[in-house]
């Protein structure tokens, strides 16, 4: 069902290879060409002004670059990585602050990542994808509240006029419907 | 810190998605960061919530680049400093940003020592009476937090909340009714909650606690000090 979808993320995760082991620009600018707007929106939501956001979504571009050797296709596909590099940046040039980070596992020695390893993260992320975009209306816009629009719960309760209870409850179902659609 | 095992008191939903999101208050995000070096259930639980962030942004609305962007960061990366190659490869989402200063293992995880500038030995307590000790961190304003010294067998000051209260225990443990805080455990604390957390005998008690809101300690401290101790 989601072939297609993992096949999508595949490909993502063969340009950060190659813009790893080749500093391939091409690879790189297919990468920009997708995610660089979309982080660029991503910001704007966030309030960053259309100068800040640019500069920012150049920086986290920039970042995928030199840290393309971080990247793990065992634990994430590249969108999520691309989004928890953007979500730092946010943190950092919208709010000034520090982002504490967990404490990395023990790492054996370096190899290559198993490719069924590799698919299968790959493909349980293009699932979650899937089920995000099936979930009713209202779900997905608070969610998508939740993570772009820089507001706390009780921040967007006070800008939708809903009761936290309310909000709280429509996150959880969403959550809820989520699970079940991954099992 | 491999005490995975025997953590029974974990991390809410709201509390993760926060922390993935990145909107939670600076002070919060260290207790959770804390907490995930220490608790692999919720560090999958986070990584799921990362990738949750990834498919927003995968199917999210885009607004045009500049005209030259691509040019423009190419640019970026070509002045910039290349990234020394390390062996140590991070692991997570949120982990693949090779942050952390390279320090000793030690009892503290490795996002608490960034803030204490080291392990147990670099902490700067500071008394606030009947034993207990105290030491604040720096983070930024929109919500506190502290590592406290608690002797085996003592209480936590009697307090109520304004706000929500996470407590996660480093070492030794606490009781709060029937409940047994042990480490890696994280109490939640919200402004229903009357609790009276007593130190468990044995290993004296260390934790982390946050706040958002000032506490409103009863029996121990005169609300005069509070405004000096930031509590």
């Amino acid at each position: 069902m989601n072939e297609e979808l993992a096949n999508g993320q595949d490909q993502w995760v063969s340009y950060v290879a190659r813009v790893r082991d080749a500093q391939d620009q091409h690879a790189f600018a297919e990468l920009f060409r997708h995610f660089a707007p979309r982080v660029k929106y991503f910001l704007m939501r966030s309030g960053a002004d259309a100068g800040l956001a640019e500069e920012c979504a150049q920086e986290v571009m920039a970042t995928l670059w030199h840290k393309a050797h971080l990247f793990d296709p065992t634990r994430a596909s590249v969108a999520t990585w691309i989004f928890t590099i953007a979500r730092n940046r946010r943190i950092d040039a919208l709010r000034k602050e520090r982002r504490a980070e967990p404490e990395d596992l023990p790492w054996g020695p370096e190899e290559a990542a198993p490719q069924d390893q590799v698919l299968a993260l790959q493909e349980e992320a293009a699932a979650l994808g899937d089920a995000l975009s099936k979930l009713p209306e209202k779900q997905r816009i608070l969610i998508e509240r939740a993570y772009f629009g820089d507001l706390s719960h009780s921040e967007i309760a006070e800008e939708t006029g809903l009761p936290l209870g309310t909000i709280k409850s429509r996150i959880r179902l969403a959550l809820d419907r989520l699970r079940h659609a991954m099992k | 810190m491999t005490m995975t095992q025997t953590i029974s008191h974990h991390l809410t939903d709201a509390l993760l998605m926060g922390y993935s999101a990145g909107t939670l208050p600076e002070a919060f995000s260290l207790v959770v960061a804390t907490h995930i070096s220490m608790c692999d259930e919720c560090r999958a639980r986070a990584a799921t919530f990362d990738t949750v962030g990834g498919a927003m942004l995968e199917t999210s609305q885009a607004v045009a680049m500049d005209e030259g962007s691509l040019e423009a960061t190419m640019a970026r990366i070509s002045a910039a400093q290349p990234v020394a190659r390390g062996n140590g490869a991070a692991t997570q989402a949120g982990q693949m940003q090779g942050q952390h200063q390279q320090r000793p293992r030690g009892v503290l995880p490795a996002p608490l020592q960034d803030y204490v500038g080291g392990d147990l030995e670099q902490i700067n307590w500071r008394p606030v009476g009947m034993g207990v000790r105290q030491a604040l961190l720096p983070t930024s304003r929109s919500a506190s937090v502290r590592l406290l010294y608690i002797p085996a067998g003592a209480s936590v000051p009697d307090h109520g909340h304004r706000g929500l209260e996470l407590t996660l225990v480093l070492q030794g443990a606490f009781m709060d009714g029937d409940l047994r805080f042990g480490p890696g455990d994280i109490e939640i604390a919200t402004e229903e909650l009357e609790h009276t957390p007593i130190a468990a005998q044995g290993a004296d008690c260390i934790c982390l606690a946050a706040t958002d809101a000032p506490l409103r300690f009863r029996a121990l401290m005169p609300r005069l000090a509070q405004p000096f101790l930031r509590i």
